[in-house]
């Protein structure tokens, strides 16, 4: 106890029930409270870029990262057997499209939409999804073709939609131009091509790209020729049949 | 030389009110909520966690200077702590110009404090762009409530009026980006709004392009933006202290 202060003794009685007795109900109050995760449909209609520019006090960066966690716990769907099923995907959209604009330098709203809200396992949500990286794409290519190279993928196997999987492809090998951007990324569109058994127009990607000049590391000019002579040996046994 | 002098025992004076111990606190908590958060983010946790950090630093660097400087001069008023100095054969711009100091030392130390707590998660260059431009906004906000405190007087006016100015400058920018964007009509009522948010921008600060976090995060900026960012903030801290010397000479205490 220090010199400015009286004896506990002091302090009246009520004082004091009414302390332990507020402190009590705090507590109490406390524990029962069920705090839960939001609802599904608490997804409010998701606000301008503009007000959450406002709203962030200059702090974009910051603000477009904390709105990815507000949004990402609305209906977080730990072991669910149907994850975001109630999830309002359109609104989702909105809300992803407005972190982008707040900071589009951001790679967290089209990991999240590739690889967390197009996995669902409902199909018309998923293509949501997908198209939301889609449409984002083109406004970064070099930046952002991981998500689009993923939601090919996703489109290929989750999806079964070849011609889909095909357009994500073909846009990545044109737009994402930079040297960063690995091959397999530029080369995707030839295996779906592959697998949509177009093989002549596999066949005349590998072409190009060969003579392009394009592959700089000798392995993978290798591996490419090789599938080339391949595809070449099936469109010759496919002719014959 | 008194100046200095006055600058001291600001700065002594914070040091004993508990100033560095308040500045701990703040970066314990704000690497701890940055740790919690990064934790539930599905990726950029390291971004994340840096420009929470960052701007909970540079918010907690604002209002440990503004609470500072308010509560420091508004003590000295009440106690009549000022007009007892005023009796000292020193003029009233050593007096208002050493006590600036002071506290501008206060914003550079909280500044260098923050800045070092950010070191594990961003290149050191892009750290020292960032702490020397929050050493440069701390001392506006020291020069803005200065001038508030000693204008007002009073200690809440003066901390909201501080507040207020402070939130009014760093939203400038996105009210202006609404105010003329997309999807405004061309009535009067909206020209009208158009011409006050912007003459609104012409005497306050750019406080939207300075210390920002995308620097620790996407790299240095320009230097010629970042020159002109600065230039920008020396330049109105200069202005704060002129009015406030202004109105500190013309008042009776």
């Amino acid at each position: 106890m220090s010199a400015g202060e009286r004896p506990l003794g002091v302090v009246p009685g009520w004082v004091w029930g009414a302390l332990l007795a507020c402190l009590a109900a705090q507590i109490a109050a406390q524990a029962l409270r069920q705090a839960g995760a939001p609802a599904a449909g608490d997804l409010p209609p998701a606000p301008r870029a503009a007000t959450l520019r406002l709203a962030s006090f200059g702090e974009p960066e910051a603000g477009a990262r904390l709105t990815m966690l507000y949004v990402q716990s609305v209906d977080f769907a730990g072991g669910r057997a149907l994850p975001y099923r109630n999830l309002d995907y359109p609104r989702l959209v909105g809300w992803l499209r407005a972190v982008l604009a707040l900071d589009p330098r951001s790679d967290y709203p089209l990991f999240a939409a590739s690889r967390v809200y197009a996995e669902v396992p409902d199909e018309s949500r998923a293509r949501i999804a997908l198209e939301f990286v889609h449409e984002s794409f083109r406004g970064d290519p070099n930046r952002r073709w991981a998500a689009l190279a993923h939601a090919a993928f996703l489109a290929k196997h989750r999806l079964h939609d070849l011609p889909l999987a095909r357009r994500y492809a073909a846009e990545v090998a044109r737009y994402a131009t930079a040297d960063h951007v690995p091959l397999w990324a530029k080369q995707m569109e030839i295996f779906i091509l592959e697998d949509m058994n177009e093989l002549e127009a596999a066949k005349i990607m590998i072409g190009g790209l060969l003579e392009s000049g394009a592959l700089r590391d000798p392995q993978e000019a290798r591996f490419l020729a090789q599938r080339l002579k391949e595809l070449e040996a099936r469109i010759a046994r496919r002719n014959v049949k | 030389m008194p100046t200095a002098i006055l600058a001291r025992l600001v700065l002594l004076e914070a040091r004993r009110g508990g100033l560095p111990w308040l500045a701990a606190g703040g970066i314990v908590l704000a690497l701890g909520l940055g740790a919690f958060l990064s934790q539930v983010a599905l990726t950029e946790s390291v971004a994340l966690q840096t420009a929470i950090v960052a701007a909970l630093l540079r918010a907690c660097a604002v209002f440990l200077v503004a609470a500072q400087v308010a509560s420091s001069v508004l003590r000295e008023i009440g106690d009549k702590g000022l007009e007892q100095m005023l009796s000292l054969p020193l003029s009233r711009s050593v007096h208002y110009l050493g006590r600036l100091a002071g506290f501008a030392g206060c914003g550079l130390a909280l500044a260098v404090a923050f800045s070092a707590a950010l070191l594990p998660w961003a290149p050191p260059g892009a750290v020292a762009l960032w702490g020397l431009s929050l050493a440069l906004e701390t001392m506006l906000v020291a020069a803005a409530t200065l001038f508030f405190a000693m204008a007002l007087a009073q200690l809440v006016p003066a901390i909201a009026a501080t507040a207020g100015f402070y939130l009014l400058a760093r939203s400038m920018a996105a009210m202006q980006a609404m105010a003329s964007g997309p999807g405004t009509d061309e009535g009067f009522a909206s020209q009208l709004a158009r011409g006050v948010v912007d003459a609104i921008s012409l005497v306050l600060p750019a406080l939207e392009s300075v210390t920002r976090t995308e620097w620790l995060l996407y790299g240095p900026p320009p230097a010629g933006a970042y020159a002109s960012a600065l230039g920008g903030l020396a330049l109105y801290t200069v202005l704060l202290a002129a009015a406030g010397l202004f109105d500190f000479h013309r008042r009776n205490w």
